[in-house]
Protein backbone atom coordinates (compact mmCIF):
# COMPACT_ATOMS: atom_id res chain seq x y z
CA UNK A 1 0.00 0.00 0.00
CA UNK A 2 1.18 3.63 -0.59
CA UNK A 3 -0.60 6.89 -0.18
CA UNK A 4 -2.01 9.54 -2.78
CA UNK A 5 0.28 11.84 -4.36
CA UNK A 6 0.80 15.21 -2.05
CA UNK A 7 2.65 18.16 -1.78
CA UNK A 8 5.72 17.89 0.19
CA UNK A 9 6.85 20.81 2.34
CA UNK A 10 9.30 20.98 5.00
CA UNK A 11 8.97 24.56 6.72
CA UNK A 12 12.21 25.24 9.04
CA UNK A 13 10.15 27.57 11.08
CA UNK A 14 6.96 27.45 13.34
CA UNK A 15 5.86 30.81 11.27
CA UNK A 16 6.58 28.86 7.66
CA UNK A 17 4.34 26.33 8.59
CA UNK A 18 1.99 28.41 9.59
CA UNK A 19 1.96 30.35 6.61
CA UNK A 20 1.58 26.98 4.53
CA UNK A 21 -1.51 25.56 6.59
CA UNK A 22 -3.12 29.09 5.38
CA UNK A 23 -1.75 28.71 2.05
CA UNK A 24 -3.49 24.89 2.24
CA UNK A 25 -7.17 25.97 3.17
CA UNK A 26 -7.58 23.03 5.36
CA UNK A 27 -5.94 20.39 2.60
CA UNK A 28 -3.07 20.27 4.46
CA UNK A 29 -2.00 18.11 7.37
CA UNK A 30 0.93 18.47 9.33
CA UNK A 31 3.45 15.73 9.64
CA UNK A 32 5.17 15.14 13.22
CA UNK A 33 5.82 11.06 13.87
CA UNK A 34 3.18 10.29 11.30
CA UNK A 35 2.24 7.58 13.20
CA UNK A 36 -1.31 7.53 12.83
CA UNK A 37 -1.18 9.87 9.31
CA UNK A 38 0.65 8.01 7.70
CA UNK A 39 -1.21 4.30 8.05
CA UNK A 40 -4.60 6.49 7.62
CA UNK A 41 -3.04 7.78 4.39
CA UNK A 42 -2.23 4.52 3.36
CA UNK A 43 -5.71 3.27 3.64
CA UNK A 44 -6.66 6.30 1.64
CA UNK A 45 -8.89 7.32 5.13
CA UNK A 46 -7.08 10.39 4.55
CA UNK A 47 -5.91 12.01 1.24
CA UNK A 48 -4.21 15.67 2.33
CA UNK A 49 -3.14 17.70 -0.43
CA UNK A 50 -0.23 18.92 1.00
CA UNK A 51 1.83 17.63 3.82
CA UNK A 52 3.71 19.75 6.20
CA UNK A 53 7.01 18.03 7.42
CA UNK A 54 7.66 19.35 11.20
CA UNK A 55 10.25 17.63 11.80
CA UNK A 56 12.66 19.79 10.51
CA UNK A 57 11.58 22.39 13.12
CA UNK A 58 14.05 23.30 15.96
CA UNK A 59 13.96 23.42 19.61
CA UNK A 60 10.35 21.30 19.82
CA UNK A 61 11.94 18.07 21.02
CA UNK A 62 12.12 18.95 24.58
CA UNK A 63 10.50 17.27 27.97
CA UNK A 64 11.04 19.97 30.54
CA UNK A 65 10.43 20.66 34.24
CA UNK A 66 10.46 24.41 35.04
CA UNK A 67 11.32 26.01 38.35
CA UNK A 68 7.24 27.12 38.20
CA UNK A 69 6.45 22.95 38.87
CA UNK A 70 4.70 22.23 35.59
CA UNK A 71 6.14 19.90 32.87
CA UNK A 72 6.43 21.43 29.31
CA UNK A 73 6.25 18.76 26.68
CA UNK A 74 7.41 20.46 23.21
CA UNK A 75 5.66 19.04 19.79
CA UNK A 76 8.34 16.73 19.08
CA UNK A 77 8.65 15.06 22.01
CA UNK A 78 8.36 11.40 21.29
CA UNK A 79 6.94 8.81 23.25
CA UNK A 80 10.00 7.08 23.87
CA UNK A 81 11.99 10.53 25.69
CA UNK A 82 8.90 10.33 27.96
CA UNK A 83 9.28 6.33 28.83
CA UNK A 84 12.76 6.86 29.23
CA UNK A 85 12.48 10.22 31.39
CA UNK A 86 13.49 9.27 35.43
CA UNK A 87 12.41 12.72 36.32
CA UNK A 88 9.08 12.07 34.56
CA UNK A 89 8.77 8.74 37.03
CA UNK A 90 9.30 10.92 40.18
CA UNK A 91 7.22 14.07 39.03
CA UNK A 92 4.21 13.10 37.43
CA UNK A 93 3.06 9.34 37.99
CA UNK A 94 0.01 8.93 35.88
CA UNK A 95 1.85 10.42 32.72
CA UNK A 96 5.16 7.77 33.74
CA UNK A 97 2.41 4.82 33.49
CA UNK A 98 0.90 5.32 30.50
CA UNK A 99 3.79 6.53 28.21
CA UNK A 100 5.08 2.88 28.15
CA UNK A 101 1.89 1.99 26.92
CA UNK A 102 1.64 4.23 24.49
CA UNK A 103 1.03 1.43 20.68
CA UNK A 104 4.22 -0.30 20.83
CA UNK A 105 7.91 0.33 21.66
CA UNK A 106 8.95 0.95 17.19
CA UNK A 107 5.91 3.40 16.99
CA UNK A 108 7.16 5.05 20.41
CA UNK A 109 10.21 5.97 18.76
CA UNK A 110 8.53 8.15 16.12
CA UNK A 111 5.06 8.80 17.76
CA UNK A 112 4.68 12.59 19.92
CA UNK A 113 2.65 13.46 22.87
CA UNK A 114 1.74 16.77 21.06
CA UNK A 115 0.49 14.80 17.92
CA UNK A 116 -1.64 12.39 19.76
CA UNK A 117 -2.92 15.24 20.70
CA UNK A 118 -3.90 16.88 17.98
CA UNK A 119 -5.10 13.73 16.40
CA UNK A 120 -7.76 13.35 18.96
CA UNK A 121 -8.39 9.68 18.17
CA UNK A 122 -11.22 8.84 21.07
CA UNK A 123 -9.10 5.65 21.43
CA UNK A 124 -5.99 7.61 22.42
CA UNK A 125 -3.64 7.56 25.46
CA UNK A 126 -2.54 10.91 26.08
CA UNK A 127 -6.24 12.65 25.66
CA UNK A 128 -7.38 11.13 28.94
CA UNK A 129 -4.31 11.52 30.63
CA UNK A 130 -4.22 15.27 30.15
CA UNK A 131 -7.97 15.47 30.58
CA UNK A 132 -7.62 13.45 34.50
CA UNK A 133 -4.10 16.45 34.61
CA UNK A 134 -5.81 19.56 33.63
CA UNK A 135 -3.53 19.83 31.43
CA UNK A 136 -3.42 22.44 28.17
CA UNK A 137 -2.60 22.31 24.54
CA UNK A 138 -0.59 25.76 23.54
CA UNK A 139 -1.41 26.34 19.63
CA UNK A 140 -0.40 28.54 17.60
CA UNK A 141 -1.68 30.49 14.43
CA UNK A 142 -1.38 33.23 12.67
CA UNK A 143 -2.99 35.49 15.68
CA UNK A 144 -0.29 34.25 17.84
CA UNK A 145 -0.48 31.88 20.52
CA UNK A 146 -3.29 30.82 22.65
CA UNK A 147 -3.94 27.80 25.19
CA UNK A 148 -6.84 25.41 25.22
CA UNK A 149 -7.39 22.85 28.19
CA UNK A 150 -7.42 19.39 26.50
CA UNK A 151 -10.80 18.78 27.95
CA UNK A 152 -12.25 21.14 25.67
CA UNK A 153 -9.99 20.28 23.00
CA UNK A 154 -11.48 17.22 21.74
CA UNK A 155 -14.90 17.68 20.47
CA UNK A 156 -15.53 14.61 18.47
CA UNK A 157 -13.87 11.55 16.43
CA UNK A 158 -10.82 13.17 15.30
CA UNK A 159 -11.99 16.27 15.85
CA UNK A 160 -10.78 19.21 18.08
CA UNK A 161 -10.82 22.72 18.62
CA UNK A 162 -7.58 24.05 16.47
CA UNK A 163 -8.43 25.93 13.68
CA UNK A 164 -7.08 24.81 9.90
CA UNK A 165 -3.97 26.90 10.43
CA UNK A 166 -2.91 26.25 13.98
CA UNK A 167 -0.26 24.05 15.15
CA UNK A 168 0.16 22.24 18.49
CA UNK A 169 3.22 23.86 19.80
CA UNK A 170 3.12 22.43 23.36
CA UNK A 171 1.27 20.61 25.58
CA UNK A 172 1.44 21.84 29.69
CA UNK A 173 0.43 20.27 32.85
CA UNK A 174 0.37 22.87 35.59
CA UNK A 175 2.32 22.87 38.92
CA UNK A 176 0.44 20.25 41.25
CA UNK A 177 -0.89 22.27 44.47
CA UNK A 178 -0.20 18.85 46.38
CA UNK A 179 1.75 15.85 45.90
CA UNK A 180 1.05 14.29 42.58
CA UNK A 181 -0.63 10.69 42.29
CA UNK A 182 -2.46 8.25 40.33
CA UNK A 183 -1.74 5.99 37.47
CA UNK A 184 -3.00 4.57 33.69
CA UNK A 185 -4.51 1.71 32.93
CA UNK A 186 -5.49 0.53 29.62
CA UNK A 187 -6.96 -3.18 28.21
CA UNK A 188 -5.66 -3.83 24.60
CA UNK A 189 -5.80 -7.43 23.40
CA UNK A 190 -2.53 -7.37 22.72
CA UNK A 191 0.61 -4.43 22.31
CA UNK A 192 0.25 -2.05 19.63
CA UNK A 193 -3.83 -2.43 19.21
CA UNK A 194 -5.80 -0.24 19.83
CA UNK A 195 -7.74 0.45 23.02
CA UNK A 196 -10.71 -1.74 24.95
CA UNK A 197 -10.97 0.86 27.41
CA UNK A 198 -8.53 3.01 29.26
CA UNK A 199 -8.46 4.88 32.43
CA UNK A 200 -5.99 8.15 33.90
CA UNK A 201 -6.09 9.19 37.09
CA UNK A 202 -4.83 12.02 38.28
CA UNK A 203 -4.85 13.47 42.25
CA UNK A 204 -2.80 16.00 44.53
CA UNK A 205 -2.55 15.03 48.10
CA UNK A 206 -2.46 17.45 50.54
CA UNK A 207 -1.30 14.91 54.01
CA UNK A 208 -4.00 12.23 53.42
CA UNK A 209 -6.68 14.72 51.66
CA UNK A 210 -6.79 14.62 47.98
CA UNK A 211 -6.88 18.33 47.09
CA UNK A 212 -7.34 17.46 43.71
CA UNK A 213 -8.66 14.85 41.64
CA UNK A 214 -9.64 14.42 37.46
CA UNK A 215 -10.58 10.86 35.75
CA UNK A 216 -10.08 10.89 31.88
CA UNK A 217 -11.90 7.65 29.97
CA UNK A 218 -10.27 6.93 27.12
CA UNK A 219 -12.11 4.46 23.75
CA UNK A 220 -15.71 4.42 25.81
CA UNK A 221 -17.40 7.12 23.86
CA UNK A 222 -16.87 8.95 20.38
CA UNK A 223 -14.39 11.69 22.47
CA UNK A 224 -12.38 11.34 25.47
CA UNK A 225 -14.15 11.60 28.90
CA UNK A 226 -13.82 13.82 31.06
CA UNK A 227 -15.34 11.69 34.36
CA UNK A 228 -15.71 15.18 36.77
CA UNK A 229 -18.20 13.64 39.14
CA UNK A 230 -16.26 10.18 39.42
CA UNK A 231 -13.03 12.65 40.38
CA UNK A 232 -15.38 15.48 42.55
CA UNK A 233 -16.53 12.39 44.43
CA UNK A 234 -12.53 12.02 45.75
CA UNK A 235 -11.90 15.54 46.97
CA UNK A 236 -11.86 16.84 50.12
CA UNK A 237 -11.25 13.98 52.26
CA UNK A 238 -9.24 10.80 52.13
CA UNK A 239 -9.40 7.94 50.24
CA UNK A 240 -11.83 5.81 51.58
CA UNK A 241 -13.24 2.14 50.12
CA UNK A 242 -16.48 3.84 50.14
CA UNK A 243 -15.44 6.67 48.36
CA UNK A 244 -13.33 4.62 45.67
CA UNK A 245 -16.19 2.40 45.19
CA UNK A 246 -18.15 5.40 44.67
CA UNK A 247 -15.70 6.72 41.48
CA UNK A 248 -15.41 3.56 40.06
CA UNK A 249 -19.56 3.38 39.50
CA UNK A 250 -19.48 7.45 38.72
CA UNK A 251 -17.44 6.71 36.24
CA UNK A 252 -18.69 3.72 34.72
CA UNK A 253 -21.90 5.51 34.57
CA UNK A 254 -20.68 8.10 32.41
CA UNK A 255 -18.74 5.75 29.81
CA UNK A 256 -20.67 5.70 26.70
CA UNK A 257 -18.84 2.94 25.27
CA UNK A 258 -20.04 0.65 21.82
CA UNK A 259 -19.90 -2.98 21.71
CA UNK A 260 -17.87 -4.33 19.50
CA UNK A 261 -15.28 -6.94 18.59
CA UNK A 262 -13.70 -6.09 21.30
CA UNK A 263 -16.13 -6.35 23.83
CA UNK A 264 -19.98 -5.71 24.90
CA UNK A 265 -20.55 -2.05 26.25
CA UNK A 266 -21.64 -3.55 29.50
CA UNK A 267 -18.36 -5.50 29.40
CA UNK A 268 -16.41 -2.07 28.68
CA UNK A 269 -18.03 -0.60 31.35
CA UNK A 270 -17.37 -2.59 33.70
CA UNK A 271 -13.87 -2.20 32.69
CA UNK A 272 -13.77 1.51 33.72
CA UNK A 273 -15.27 0.81 37.11
CA UNK A 274 -12.84 -2.00 38.03
CA UNK A 275 -9.56 0.05 36.40
CA UNK A 276 -10.57 3.52 38.24
CA UNK A 277 -10.85 1.56 41.35
CA UNK A 278 -7.61 -0.67 40.97
CA UNK A 279 -5.83 2.14 40.34
CA UNK A 280 -7.21 4.40 43.74
CA UNK A 281 -6.52 1.02 45.50
CA UNK A 282 -2.63 1.11 44.46
CA UNK A 283 -2.82 4.90 45.84
CA UNK A 284 -4.46 4.14 49.05
CA UNK A 285 -1.89 1.09 49.71
CA UNK A 286 1.22 3.31 48.55
CA UNK A 287 0.12 5.78 51.27
CA UNK A 288 -0.31 4.02 53.69
CA UNK A 289 2.91 2.76 53.13
CA UNK A 290 4.48 6.10 53.71
CA UNK A 291 2.54 6.45 56.69
CA UNK B 1 13.71 5.66 -8.64
CA UNK B 2 10.82 8.81 -9.22
CA UNK B 3 8.52 5.77 -10.98
CA UNK B 4 8.16 3.03 -8.58
CA UNK B 5 4.24 3.40 -7.92
CA UNK B 6 4.16 4.25 -11.62
CA UNK B 7 2.98 1.01 -12.88
CA UNK B 8 -0.12 1.43 -10.55
CA UNK B 9 -0.65 5.31 -10.49
CA UNK B 10 0.75 5.93 -14.03
CA UNK B 11 1.76 10.06 -14.39
CA UNK B 12 2.18 11.96 -17.53
CA UNK B 13 5.74 12.60 -16.92
CA UNK B 14 7.17 15.87 -15.36
CA UNK B 15 3.80 15.50 -13.66
CA UNK B 16 5.09 14.13 -10.44
CA UNK B 17 7.14 16.62 -8.38
CA UNK B 18 10.68 14.75 -6.91
CA UNK B 19 12.94 15.50 -4.19
CA UNK B 20 16.56 15.02 -4.24
CA UNK B 21 17.70 13.24 -1.41
CA UNK B 22 20.65 11.51 0.23
CA UNK B 23 20.47 8.52 3.02
CA UNK B 24 23.38 7.58 4.61
CA UNK B 25 22.45 3.76 4.19
CA UNK B 26 24.28 0.79 6.09
CA UNK B 27 27.30 3.45 5.62
CA UNK B 28 27.25 4.51 1.96
CA UNK B 29 25.34 7.65 1.32
CA UNK B 30 23.20 7.18 -1.06
CA UNK B 31 21.40 10.02 -3.57
CA UNK B 32 18.19 8.99 -5.28
CA UNK B 33 15.93 11.41 -6.73
CA UNK B 34 12.36 10.54 -4.80
CA UNK B 35 8.15 10.90 -5.20
CA UNK B 36 7.63 12.40 -1.61
CA UNK B 37 4.70 9.75 -0.82
CA UNK B 38 7.68 7.09 -1.56
CA UNK B 39 7.90 5.21 1.16
CA UNK B 40 11.48 4.13 2.88
CA UNK B 41 10.64 0.64 3.11
CA UNK B 42 9.76 0.66 -0.33
CA UNK B 43 13.04 2.64 -1.38
CA UNK B 44 15.18 0.23 0.48
CA UNK B 45 13.63 -2.89 -1.32
CA UNK B 46 12.45 -1.55 -4.94
CA UNK B 47 14.83 1.65 -5.02
CA UNK B 48 18.11 0.53 -3.60
CA UNK B 49 17.45 -3.40 -3.87
CA UNK B 50 18.48 -4.64 -0.09
CA UNK B 51 15.63 -6.97 0.30
CA UNK B 52 16.44 -8.06 3.94
CA UNK B 53 13.89 -5.44 4.71
CA UNK B 54 10.48 -7.37 4.87
CA UNK B 55 6.80 -5.61 4.37
CA UNK B 56 4.80 -7.99 6.50
CA UNK B 57 1.16 -6.06 7.24
CA UNK B 58 2.07 -2.78 5.54
CA UNK B 59 -0.35 -1.33 8.33
CA UNK B 60 2.26 -0.37 11.35
CA UNK B 61 1.71 -3.50 13.24
CA UNK B 62 4.09 -6.28 12.44
CA UNK B 63 7.58 -4.57 12.59
CA UNK B 64 8.74 -6.74 9.84
CA UNK B 65 10.06 -3.49 8.21
CA UNK B 66 12.05 -2.65 11.26
CA UNK B 67 14.86 -0.51 10.83
CA UNK B 68 17.50 2.19 12.44
CA UNK B 69 16.84 5.68 12.02
CA UNK B 70 19.64 7.35 13.32
CA UNK B 71 19.99 4.11 15.91
CA UNK B 72 16.62 4.06 16.60
CA UNK B 73 14.64 1.11 15.37
CA UNK B 74 11.45 2.95 12.89
CA UNK B 75 8.81 0.86 11.04
CA UNK B 76 9.95 1.88 7.46
CA UNK B 77 6.24 1.26 6.38
CA UNK B 78 5.29 4.32 8.01
CA UNK B 79 8.10 6.65 7.23
CA UNK B 80 8.15 8.73 4.28
CA UNK B 81 11.76 8.29 2.68
CA UNK B 82 12.21 11.86 2.07
CA UNK B 83 11.74 12.30 6.17
CA UNK B 84 15.33 9.47 6.12
CA UNK B 85 17.16 12.94 4.04
CA UNK B 86 20.00 13.93 5.58
CA UNK B 87 19.96 10.99 8.15
CA UNK B 88 21.48 7.48 8.98
CA UNK B 89 19.93 4.14 7.78
CA UNK B 90 20.73 0.66 8.85
CA UNK B 91 18.90 -2.37 7.47
CA UNK B 92 20.04 -6.16 7.94
CA UNK B 93 22.25 -5.90 5.77
CA UNK B 94 24.29 -3.49 7.51
CA UNK B 95 24.36 -5.76 10.59
CA UNK B 96 26.91 -8.31 9.09
CA UNK B 97 27.83 -10.45 6.44
CA UNK B 98 27.04 -14.35 5.60
CA UNK B 99 30.92 -14.48 6.92
CA UNK B 100 31.16 -12.58 9.75
CA UNK B 101 28.14 -12.38 11.28
CA UNK B 102 26.93 -9.69 13.99
CA UNK B 103 26.13 -11.36 17.37
CA UNK B 104 22.96 -10.99 17.13
CA UNK B 105 22.44 -13.16 13.95
CA UNK B 106 24.75 -15.84 15.67
CA UNK B 107 22.56 -15.75 18.76
CA UNK B 108 19.28 -15.99 16.26
CA UNK B 109 21.36 -19.27 14.13
CA UNK B 110 22.83 -20.86 17.39
CA UNK B 111 19.36 -20.88 19.76
CA UNK B 112 16.87 -21.38 16.36
CA UNK B 113 15.22 -17.92 16.90
CA UNK B 114 13.14 -18.35 13.59
CA UNK B 115 11.26 -20.66 11.67
CA UNK B 116 10.15 -18.82 8.62
CA UNK B 117 12.80 -16.11 8.62
CA UNK B 118 10.13 -13.34 7.61
CA UNK B 119 10.12 -11.40 10.92
CA UNK B 120 13.74 -12.32 11.69
CA UNK B 121 15.44 -8.96 10.21
CA UNK B 122 12.59 -7.02 11.97
CA UNK B 123 13.76 -8.46 15.03
CA UNK B 124 17.41 -8.40 14.70
CA UNK B 125 17.16 -4.44 14.16
CA UNK B 126 14.85 -4.01 17.47
CA UNK B 127 17.53 -6.25 19.11
CA UNK B 128 20.82 -4.09 18.06
CA UNK B 129 18.88 -1.04 19.21
CA UNK B 130 18.30 -2.79 22.68
CA UNK B 131 21.44 -3.95 23.29
CA UNK B 132 22.93 -1.16 22.14
CA UNK B 133 21.47 1.11 24.92
CA UNK B 134 21.15 -2.12 27.22
CA UNK B 135 23.88 -4.15 26.79
CA UNK B 136 22.61 -6.42 30.04
CA UNK B 137 18.72 -6.95 29.75
CA UNK B 138 16.47 -8.92 31.39
CA UNK B 139 14.55 -11.76 29.72
CA UNK B 140 11.71 -9.28 30.87
CA UNK B 141 12.95 -6.14 29.30
CA UNK B 142 13.95 -8.05 26.15
CA UNK B 143 10.47 -9.22 25.57
CA UNK B 144 9.07 -5.99 26.09
CA UNK B 145 11.54 -4.53 23.75
CA UNK B 146 10.26 -6.68 20.85
CA UNK B 147 6.84 -6.46 21.69
CA UNK B 148 6.45 -4.14 18.47
CA UNK B 149 7.90 -7.28 16.16
CA UNK B 150 5.41 -10.06 16.15
CA UNK B 151 6.43 -13.74 15.15
CA UNK B 152 3.95 -16.13 14.10
CA UNK B 153 5.91 -18.92 14.24
CA UNK B 154 8.64 -19.51 17.23
CA UNK B 155 6.16 -18.53 20.57
CA UNK B 156 8.83 -15.93 20.80
CA UNK B 157 11.01 -18.23 23.19
CA UNK B 158 13.92 -18.55 21.11
CA UNK B 159 14.12 -15.21 20.23
CA UNK B 160 14.47 -13.67 23.07
CA UNK B 161 16.71 -16.61 24.28
CA UNK B 162 18.60 -15.79 20.56
CA UNK B 163 18.74 -12.20 22.22
CA UNK B 164 19.75 -12.44 25.62
CA UNK B 165 22.36 -15.26 24.12
CA UNK B 166 23.85 -12.12 21.48
CA UNK B 167 23.86 -9.64 24.97
CA UNK B 168 26.49 -12.16 26.31
CA UNK B 169 28.41 -12.13 23.38
CA UNK B 170 28.81 -8.73 22.92
CA UNK B 171 29.40 -8.08 26.80
CA UNK B 172 32.46 -10.59 26.30
CA UNK B 173 33.43 -9.62 23.19
CA UNK B 174 33.69 -5.88 25.46
CA UNK B 175 35.09 -6.97 27.97
CA UNK B 176 38.10 -8.51 26.49
CA UNK B 177 38.39 -5.87 24.08
CA UNK B 178 39.13 -3.70 27.75
CA UNK B 179 42.21 -6.46 28.74
CA UNK B 180 43.75 -5.87 25.22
Amino acid sequence: MYPPRFRYEAPTTVEEAIGLLTEGKGEAKLLAGGQSLIPMMKLRFASPEMIIDINGLSGLDYLTFPDDGSIRVGALCRHATLERSAELGVRQPTMAAAAPLVADPIVRNRGTLVGSLCHSDPQGDWSAVMVALGGHLVAQGPAGKRSIPVKDLVTGPFQNALAFNEIGIEAVVPAPAGVPMGGYLKLERRVGDFATASVAVALEMEGATVAKAGIGLGAVGSKTINAEDAAGALVGGPLTPEGIATAGDLAAAVAQPRSDHRGSADYKKHIVQTFVVRILNRVAASMEKVA
Amino acid sequence: MTSLYEEITPAAPGDVPTRRITVNVNGQPRTVDVEPRLLLAHLIRYGLKLTGTHTGCDTTNCGACTVLLDGEPVKSCTVFAVQADGHDVMTVEGLGSPSELHPVQEGFKDEHGLQCGFCTPGMMMSAKALLDRNPDPTEDEVRWALSGNLCRCTGYQNIVKAVLWAGDKLRAQAASGEES
